[in-house]
């Protein structure tokens, strides 16, 4: 047996992160509690240095590493840099949060980061089983952050409803996978792609069994119907700023999971999947923007909101053209760029002992500080995809995907979902702009790194809306080479 | 020499940077604010100019043409362009937002540089609309100018505004969706966003009649046809008077430019097959809506029914075509309905911004919208009477006014489809002079019929130079209709022989 030095360089960001991790971790453990921007600091140069590497590296060619079990394509190079960039605005944003509610520790920041490494993990494995310990990585994070606030009662009820249900999902995951390397003998993505191709007719039930596994535990980490139920319980039970996360980086990494075990190994059974990926879609949009205008908080209204997203997302990915891919991804992204912001102005709003959480704590924005009621404008119109915002290409692209592999009806479910989604998100811009701020609301102070950085997000959603045609070229040549 | 300049994109994107410029400066000083929004939409005014003056009669060519790549991805670009059919609509627009900065000069109090900053977007929006020969492009700004609306009629309006405003873009929304996917799917098949290249497409029966209802959900909605039109008396009665004045000027027209430019040339076979439809939809417009109009006790609300039952004339005379075809074989007929479908619409811009205008005027005096807390208005305001009986007349169809050229063609056309639609067309004159003239006769003659009115005070200067600038449109287009039609006979006539090409 021969042993080959593998070529460390592609995963030379994911062993910087590591490291970084891993060290932040010990110099945390020494600092007080007085110094903790210190750790704060340490995590955002992190970020910022492995986008940098990321970047360094970034090449059209495909570098395969690891024994295969790792690959470094354009298409990684993008979406990690996209998950560093959400991540980035994230820990900006959760930091005031953080430190009004005395919870500014380390261990959140520590977390996100080895979350993040997840995530890149996630996006780059190449072999069933280094994807798995991606999503382990990530998903173990997110329980740990999601319980993190241990003083607050209902994280930690949320924190358990997470685990358990994505302990269940991570087994049926486990339990596809290994019906699929038993069918196919190998854990390696593309073996399995061409095994796939070869494979005779009379395999083709236990290979179906397995990916039904696939998908639903793809379902379940999403959060698509009937998956969702763990969603709304743990985006509202969640701190906010917790919530913030687990709501928009690592979507954009399970977009990646999904592309690599669907679409690159499991990509011969297309015809099977498709099936199964338009019921999730079809019950997404429905169940989520139904769903969503009964709610009375925001962030469970934005939970359900998500759920519709990923609905929007799995059509896409459905189609099976290299378009509808490409249209996925730059769905996701935007998702998550216009998501951070939806949260971010939750955290911006909410004080100590206040969380503006319900709809009705944005009554009368516009009065109290027009600038921020007009970035949430923006933002809640990019989700409903009202044009002139980004959301609305995303919506363009991924209707178009569908429409182009011939499945015009569902075009049709989707958009007649998406109107109905436009009245929940009509009715935050109501309460922000038509009725009067509620008792002694106070004009709202926009202070610090949080105030500007939200600005950018938002006016990045309109601008992004205008200038549309660089983000959808960056992911079509992701896909496509 | 103007020729070569981008003066589409400069009227497309002054009023929206001027927007936010009057937004960041004017937002403490509402003098600055109703300034320097009125520079910028006179300023946009006079930058139309050179469309009427350089546009080049007797081709059917696009013209002032503007190119840019946007989206490479999906092959859309920055494609701006004008024919017979848009450039006159781009005037009435720019001309229609000078009216309603100035008519907002006193009548609006509360956040005044929002509302300046709203309405100037809007009218770049809306020409950007009607200039987009990419049908992306196209769409944005159709949804795009639904914002700023949405806001106006939430912030500015009356005490149901909230459930007005969300009608108004539900409904619209709803309509655009399904236009979307139609377009979508017409990439699918040609490859290309330009309308143009929509217009080429060969399409099969089943495919141009789901295109058509396609079309059919959005413009019917925007127009609005019955038995969708319910959202346009609420939004009427509620908007602000800007709100509505931009609404019934122009924003309507939307739908009728929408069959014209989308509907009738992309799926004519389509059209040929529904015109019976549509035209029974549209004398249903004229002859039941305009009996609705009649029991109106709210003077706005009445205008409101009027606008959708004058509306009813644009897409009777459009679809006509079809039918007079049919009958006589000959496609000259064809041409003069929609001619008179358009002269209506530019007609309906003036008339109904005067009428809008005119309520706003009686509501900032007294604040109610009611018939029947005024009367004998005529003994304390004989100015604001004598033009208010002017566009009254204009409304009614009386010849010498804008409004009789264009109801005059579509009835003449409908003769040569049909003696009854004909005669239920004309109808209209009897209705819309019985809603009209009794609204008068309530409002304006008889003695004076409270305190209140006995208070009134006439016109100021500035509502003054309003209704006349607009009377001197209304006469102007009455009496000699022939520059209008000059401008859009060789784009109609394209049209209609477009449309003469059946696509199976």
């Amino acid at each position: 047996m021969n042993f080959e030095i593998p070529d460390f360089l592609p995963a030379v960001p994911e062993m910087f992160v590591l490291g970084a991790a891993c060290l932040i971790l010990v110099i945390d453990a020494f600092l007080p509690d007085s110094r903790r921007d210190i750790t704060y600091g340490l995590v955002q140069a992190t970020l910022v240095v492995a986008a940098g590497l990321t970047l360094w590296l970034a090449g059209p060619e495909v570098v395969h590493t690891f024994s295969n079990s790792f690959v470094s394509d354009p298409m990684s190079d993008i979406l990690k840099v996209a998950v560093y960039v959400t991540s980035f605005l994230v820990f900006l944003y959760a930091r005031p949060y953080l430190m009004e509610r005395g919870i500014n520790k380390g261990e959140f920041y520590v977390l996100g980061l080895f979350a993040v490494l997840g995530m890149m993990i996630m996006i780059s494995g190449h072999n069933l089983l280094t994807l798995y310990l991606g999503l382990e990585l990530l998903s173990l994070a997110s329980y740990a952050l999601v319980a993190f606030w241990r003083d607050n009662t209902r994280a930690t009820e949320a924190a358990m409803k997470y685990f358990v249900l994505g302990a269940l999902a991570s087994g049926l995951l486990l339990y596809g996978m290994s019906m699929i390397y038993g069918m196919t003998g190998s854990l390696d993505i593309a073996v399995i792609a061409t095994q796939l191709t070869a494979a005779d007719e009379t395999l083709n039930v236990p290979l179906v069994f397995g990916l039904v596994f696939l998908v639903v535990a793809i379902a379940f980490k999403l959060g698509a119907v009937p998956f969702h139920m763990w969603v709304p319980d743990v985006y509202d039970g969640a701190p906010t700023a917790v919530t913030l996360f687990i709501a928009t980086a690592p979507k954009i990494a399970a977009f990646a999971f999904l592309m690599r075990l669907l679409v690159e190994g499991m990509g011969p059974m297309h015809a099977d999947w498709q099936g199964m990926l338009i019921i999730l879609t079809v019950l997404s949009l429905a169940v989520g923007n139904v769903i969503a205008i009964a709610q009375t908080s925001i962030k469970r209204m934005l939970a359900y909101s998500t759920i519709a997203h990923i609905g929007f997302l799995f059509m896409g990915i459905l189609a099976g053209t290299e378009s509808g891919y490409a249209s996925a991804m730059f769905y996701v992204i935007v998702y998550a760029v216009t998501a951070a912001g939806g949260f971010g102005m939750i955290v911006f709003l909410s004080r100590k002992g206040f969380e503006a959480d319900r709809i009705d704590d944005f009554k009368g924005l516009a009065k109290r500080n027009p600038w921020f009621a007009f970035i949430m404008l923006l933002l809640l119109f990019s989700m409903a995809g009202v044009p002139p915002t980004v959301g609305f290409y995303a919506k363009l692209a991924v209707i178009q995907a569908a429409v182009g592999a011939g499945l015009v009806w569902l075009g049709v479910v989707a958009v007649i979902f998406s109107i109905i989604g436009a009245f929940y998100y009509l009715r935050v811009v109501k309460v922000m702009f038509f009725d009067e701020p509620e008792g002694s609301a106070e004009p709202v102070k926009p202070s610090g790194a949080l105030a500007t950085a939200l600005s950018i997000n938002g006016l990045a959603v309109l601008l992004l809306g205008i200038f549309p045609g660089l983000l959808l070229s960056l992911t079509h040549y992701a896909i496509m080479g | 020499m103007f020729a070569d300049w981008p003066i589409l994109s400069l009227l497309i994107w002054l009023p929206i940077l001027g927007g936010f410029l009057v937004l960041a400066a004017g937002r403490d000083a509402p003098h600055v604010a109703r300034r320097l929004g009125l520079a910028v939409a006179v300023a946009t005014f006079v930058a139309s100019l050179p469309l009427w003056f350089l546009f080049e009669r007797g081709t059917a060519e696009m013209q002032f043409q503007e190119l840019a790549s946007w989206i490479p991805a999906f092959n859309v670009n920055y494609h701006l362009g004008v024919d017979g059919i848009s450039m006159p609509l781009i005037l009435l627009t720019t001309l229609i937002t000078v009216v309603v900065v100035v008519a907002a000069w006193e009548s609006v109090k509360d956040r005044i540089a929002y509302y300046m900053a709203a309405m100037l977007v809007m009218e770049g929006l809306m020409i950007g609309m009607f200039a987009a020969m990419d049908a992306v492009l196209f769409y944005v700004f159709f949804e795009a100018m639904l914002i700023p609306m949405f806001l106006v009629i939430g912030i500015w309006g009356g005490p149901r505004r909230v459930y007005a405003t969300l009608k108004f873009f539900l409904y619209t929304f709803l309509g655009s969706v399904f236009m979307l996917i139609a377009l979508i799917y017409m990439y699918i098949e040609s490859g290309s966003f330009l309308i143009q290249d929509f217009h080429a497409l060969q399409l099969g029966m089943t495919a141009q009649i789901l295109i058509f209802l396609a079309f059919f959900a959005a413009f019917a909605v925007k127009i609005p046809m019955f038995p969708v039109h319910t959202w346009l008396p609420d939004a009427h009665v509620e908007a602000p008077t800007g709100g509505s004045v931009i609404l019934a000027a122009i924003m309507l027209k939307i739908g009728g430019y929408g069959f014209l430019r989308f509907s009738l040339p992309i799926t004519p076979d389509a059209s040929a097959v529904l015109d019976t439809l549509m035209i029974v939809l549209s004398l249903i417009a004229v002859v039941y809506i305009g009996l609705v109009a009649l029991i109106q006790s709210d003077m706005k609300k009445l205008i409101a029914y009027s606008s959708i039952a004058h509306m009813g004339f644009v897409t009777l005379g459009f679809f006509l075509a079809f039918y007079i075809y049919r009958n006589t074989g000959d496609w000259e007929g064809a041409s003069l309905g929609i001619a008179g479908g358009m002269v209506q619409m530019i007609s309906h811009g003036f008339i109904s911004a005067a009428m809008f205008l005119a309520v706003g005027v009686l509501y900032d005096r007294l604040h109610s919208r009611q018939i029947a807390d005024y009367g004998g208005v005529v003994n304390t305001m004989p100015w604001f009477a004598a033009f208010f009986v002017l566009f009254a007349m204009a409304n009614t169809g009386l010849p010498g006014t804008s409004g009789f050229v264009g109801e005059f063609m579509v009835i003449l056309a409908a003769f040569k489809a049909d003696f009854w639609i004909a005669f239920l067309a004309a109808t209209t004159l009897i209705l819309a002079a019985g809603y009209t003239l009794w609204l008068v006769k309530r409002v304006i003659f008889g003695a004076v019929a409270n305190d209140n009115v006995a208070s009134l005070t006439d016109m100021n200067r500035r509502e003054f130079f309003l209704m006349g600038l607009l009377a001197f449109f209304t006469l102007l287009l009455g009496v000699w209709p022939a520059p209008l039609l000059d401008v859009m006979n060789a784009t109609i006539d394209h049209l209609v022989a477009h449309i003469a090409q059946s696509k199976l």
